[in-house]
This record gives C-alpha cells, structure tokens and sequence, in this order.
C-alpha cells in the first residue's frame, strides 16, 4: 500500500502518509490490565486536495489514528508526514497544518457562538479585526448569524456542533480533520457543512479527512474511503470501487407485520441464514435468487405477514460487510 | 446523490511540491489576552450565582466571627476581616480553576487548545487571570462589610489592588495545577475543596490560639500571606516593608505555582 514510492520529483506530495503506525493501550490494574491494539499496523495516503474518509465501527480504532494524525498522541512505532513534515518527531507543527473538530465541545462550551469562533482564530494565530471579520464570514456561510450570541451550552447537540465546526474553519488551514462532524445535524445543516467543505476544496484545494461511520454519508461525499476495523484498514478504495466488491450481490430487506410466517417453507429457509434485527431481516444474496425470494414472499400468507419490502442494489455497508467488517456497527 | 463537485484529476489548487509552509503560531501576549477574554466572557455567563455564593459564604464568616471577636483594632478582628476577604479569592481562583481544569482534562475538553498552536503559558496564565481578576468585586465587598462591621478603617481597601492579583497568582496558579495534575476529575475537585477549606480555617481563625503544628501548616498556605497583607494595612500607622514582603511571598509563590500549573498543562496534553 505504499503509494508515495516511485513519486516524480515534480508530483504534490500527498497530505498525508502514514506507514506501520502502531498505537496500544493498556486498560485495567496490576494483574488485570490487558493490552488494546487500537490502531495495528495503519498504512494511508491522503492526496491534497482529497475528501478522504475512514469508515469503521465504534472502537475501530479512527479517533486514535486521528488522535495520532492531530499530535495528540504519540505512536509506539510507525512514521506519519503531513504535508512533508514529521509528525512523529515535531508532533508541534500539526496545529499550524490542519484544523481539527473534536467530538468534545467542552472548551467552547460556555462561549458565544462568535467568541468561540473568535477566541478559536486569535489562537490559531489570526490578529484581532482578521480573526473577527473571519469570524464573522464563517458564521455567515454556516448559517449561524441568528444565533451568533448564544452560548454553546444552550443550544443543540446539531447547533453546537456547527458552531464547533465554525470555530475549526476560522484561520485557514491546508488540511481539515473533522471526527464526526454532522452528528446530530438537521439535513440543512448537513448541507451548509458539505458546502463549506467543497468550497474550500475548490478555491483553495483544502484536504479533507474526515471520520464518519455513515455509510450514506461516506457514499455521498467521500472521493476515496479507508475501511477500518479492528486497528487496520482492511481496504482503501472509492467508495464506487469498494462497492464493486460485491457487485453481482441484491439486499433484500423484509419488516414482518408481527411473527414471520415460518410456517411458509421458503421463509423457514431464510429464517437460518438472515440477518435479523428486531422485525426486520436482510439477506444478501443472487438477483435470481432475490426474485424467487420477492414472488415468494408476496403471495399468500408470507404476504399477508409482511409490512414492507426493500430489493436494493449493494451499499457501502455490503461492501464492508463483504470485507469482514462486524455486523451492526455502521450507521445507515 | 452527490453534493460534492468532482475530485480534482491533477494537483490541486495551491497543491505543493516541497513540505508545505507553517501557519504562522499564535504568539504568547496576544493568545493570552484571548483566552482572558474568552474566560472572562464565559465567567459572566456561568460564573455570576458562583461569586454571589463565594461572596456570601464570607460575609456569612464574618457574621459569625463578630459573634466571638469584639469590635476595635484588635488582632483578631484584623485577621478575621482579611481573612474572609481573602477566602473568595481562594473560592474561585483555587477551588473553581482547580475544577474547571480537571474538568476540562477529564471531558477531553484540552484537546481544543492542544490542536491551537497556542503557548501554555498563555492557556494558563490567561485562565487564571480571568478566575482571580473575577474575585475582586466580591473581595471588595466582603473587606468593606467587614471593616464595618469590626470597626477598622476603610482607607486601605486600595491595597486589595494589589492583594487580589498576587494572592490570585499563587491560588489560581496552585488551583490550575491541582486540576491538571489530578489523575481524576474527582480528585480534582476534592484538592480544589480541600485548599479552599484549609483556606478558610487557617486564614480567618485568629493565630493567638492556634497550636505549633496548625501554625506551620499556615505559613506553608500562600493565602495566609495575602491575608497577613492585608490584615497589617488595617493597623493606625502601617508596617509598609513588612506588607510588601508578604505580597513579595504571594509574587514568588505564584511565579513558581503558575510554572508549574503550566508545566502541568503542557504533561496533560502530550500523553
């Protein structure tokens, strides 16, 4: 996975290169304490200008490797360059790199929206009257004049993320490294972040790297995905490339009114090998097979059984399912 | 759907060949003011029911010290009234700064200054200039309900001008310290607690009845300095040397404590 080897001289360096990078923990006391290998052996390249996303479960080990990415933390062995500087070695040059959105507000919490956004760009080291008119134009884009004068702590869990990340665009950086950066967003607020993004990225060629485990979000907005599960990246692609992994596969999703009519024999045969999550149950399968499955299933009492029916091409879940990623970790 | 435009094919724009340059840091004096700012504005929002409660529990002090200590220059109504004076900045600059910090370390909340390149000394230094700069309406209130009620001079109240600041270095920089050191939040706010009550009990109980031990205890505490400061200048006729060499105790004492608060910070973020 080396990508940065054979580089001509004249190419842009990638934002980003990380090789062999190995983080543990050690958790519990004494006798007890085991060691967690939260990021094993992670190997990426990031090209500037990229929207780039790792994607995994919670506890995958993303917010370490950003943590890493971000000179937060230390890694026990492996190298990481952003931008043509060592991290590793000066892990101070990264907060003049890249901006960073946390998942913790707690630092800007009790600000207003402005002066957090403010206080973020005199610190990123703007002087006074640039950091406010720059303040002022964030707030603008992002839509957040109308509750410019609001402290964190009283908005919600989608404002004061937004305002977080208000906070995180003023003082331009070439790179932006935003953990999660729509939770608990509205679709409008969604919007204005991806907008802002895009616009920096197109004026002037900001990279992105950003940590989501939403799959609809990755599919959407993403140029290239890391895939990582268990402290590794088990696959790097688009997400179109991911996604061809499992090509000839259907996912056919059933909601059951109330029980599965296991009386039926084909759904008796699916019972054994879906995925069931409370009243619903996915199965991955062949077109063919799909469609037996569908004339199965609405005719009779499996249809008389059934609320809803979805036959949908592969998503970026089946991909990383495929990959041998573990159930159930990935929002939809 | 796709919201974004296509990725870029060849190098982006402004795309570098050779490392790329640093953004220029944030430098000490004008990130320090920042941060003062930023706390002192965050200070009025969630801070004001606070001072209120430190102001209060002092003037609360001094109501039940008149009950054992006669009005009049005496020793005793000169160290109960500076001492209660005192004990606010002790509320907020040690016992509030110790919790916010421990806090702040425990949610993660360091990160957001850890990824600024923004010095430590001004992290700290500006915090605890915001949390001791904040005491002074309620130690001025509390000094001058007190020299009321004891009947000692309000004349000298201008010497809290400087009371308050070096008296706020030493706690605010023993509180910063004790939040950022404290392995958890807890532990935190029970050393924030704990000075403020060795505070308040070494400070403001007159020392003719204090035994050895609790005496020694009281010259290791950097308020008991403050407080000695200010209880002189309430005599007729003021030793001025020796009420510029406890304030000179307070200045040392912070200078070390605010080091090593930013020392502590520094550990805290760079695990």
């Amino acid at each position: 996975m080396n990508e940065t080897a054979g580089r001509a001289p004249q190419d842009p360096l990638p934002c980003c290169a990380v090789s062999g990078l190995v983080k543990t923990y050690r958790t519990g006391r004494g006798a007890a304490a085991t060691e967690i290998r939260a990021n094993d052996g992670v190997a990426l390249t990031v090209r500037q200008g990229e929207i780039f996303g790792l994607l995994g479960p919670n506890g995958a080990g993303k917010s370490t490797l950003v943590r890493q990415l971000t000179g937060l933390l230390r890694p026990d062995a492996g190298s990481i360059e952003l931008l043509g500087h060592d991290i590793v070695r000066h892990p101070e040059r990264a907060a003049r790199l890249l901006g960073y959105l946390g998942q913790e507000s707690t630092a800007l919490d009790e600000l207003t929206v402005a002066l957090a956004a403010e206080t973020t760009g005199r610190l990123r080291g703007l002087g006074r009257a640039q950091a406010r008119a720059e303040a002022a134009d964030v707030l603008t884009e992002l839509g957040l004049e109308p509750i410019a004068h609001r402290p964190l702590a009283k908005l919600s869990g989608g404002q004061r993320r937004l305002a977080c990340l208000a906070a995180t665009l003023v003082g331009e950086r070439p790179l932006l490294v935003l953990d999660e950066p729509t939770t608990g967003m509205d679709p409008v607020a969604r919007r204005a972040v991806w907008s802002a993004v895009d616009r920096r990225r197109a004026e002037r060629g900001t990279t992105v790297l950003l940590v989501t485990h939403n799959v609809i979000e990755a599919e959407t907005v993403l140029d290239r995905v890391a895939v990582i599960d268990e402290g590794r990246v088990i696959a790097c692609d688009t997400p179109g490339g991911l996604k061809a992994l499992v090509d000839g596969d259907v996912r056919l999703d059933l909601v059951w009114r109330d029980e599965a009519p296991v009386g039926v024999p084909a759904v008796a045969e699916l019972a054994e090998r879906a995925e069931r999550t409370g009243r619903r149950w996915t199965v991955r399968t062949t077109p063919e097979q799909a469609r037996e499955l569908v004339a199965a299933v609405t005719t009779g009492p499996a249809f008389a059984a059934l609320d809803d029916f979805t036959l949908a091409t592969p998503s970026l879940e089946d991909a990383y399912l495929k990959l041998g990623g573990r159930h159930g970790g990935l929002a939809k | 759907m796709t919201l974004l435009s296509v990725p870029p094919q060849a190098a982006a724009p402004g795309a570098t060949c050779g490392p790329a340059p640093l953004a220029p840091a944030a430098r000490l004096l004008p990130a320090l003011a920042a941060v003062y700012r930023a706390q002192l504005a965050r200070a009025r929002v969630a801070r004001i029911p606070l001072l209120f409660v430190a102001t209060f529990q002092s003037v609360g002090i001094l109501v039940m010290m008149r009950g054992v200590v006669d009005s009049g220059q005496t020793s005793a109504a000169r160290s109960v009234v500076a001492g209660s004076s005192v004990l606010v900045v002790a509320f907020v600059a040690l016992n509030l700064l110790a919790q916010y910090f421990g806090k702040l370390r425990a949610t993660g909340g360091l990160d957001h200054y850890a990824t600024l390149p923004v010095p430590a000394a001004s992290v700290v230094l500006g915090a605890a200039g915001a949390y001791a700069s904040f005491t002074l309406p309620g130690t001025v209130v509390t000094a001058a309900v007190g020299a009321v009620m004891f009947g000692l001079p309000l004349g000298q109240l201008w010497v809290l001008l400087a009371v308050v600041p070096l008296a706020g270095a030493a706690l605010s920089g023993l509180g910063a310290a004790c939040g950022l050191l404290a392995p958890r939040q807890e532990i935190a706010t029970m050393l924030g607690q704990l000075g403020m009550s060795a505070a308040l009990l070494l400070g403001v109980l007159p020392v003719d009845h204090l035994p050895q031990p609790v005496l020694w205890l009281r010259d290791l505490l950097p308020s008991t300095y403050g407080v000695e400061a200010f209880a002189r200048t309430f005599t007729p006729d003021p030793d001025w040397a020796l009420v510029a060499g406890d304030l000179a105790v307070c200045a040392g004492v912070g200078v070390v404590s605010l080091a090593i608060a930013t020392w502590a910070y520094r550990r805290a973020v760079s695990r």
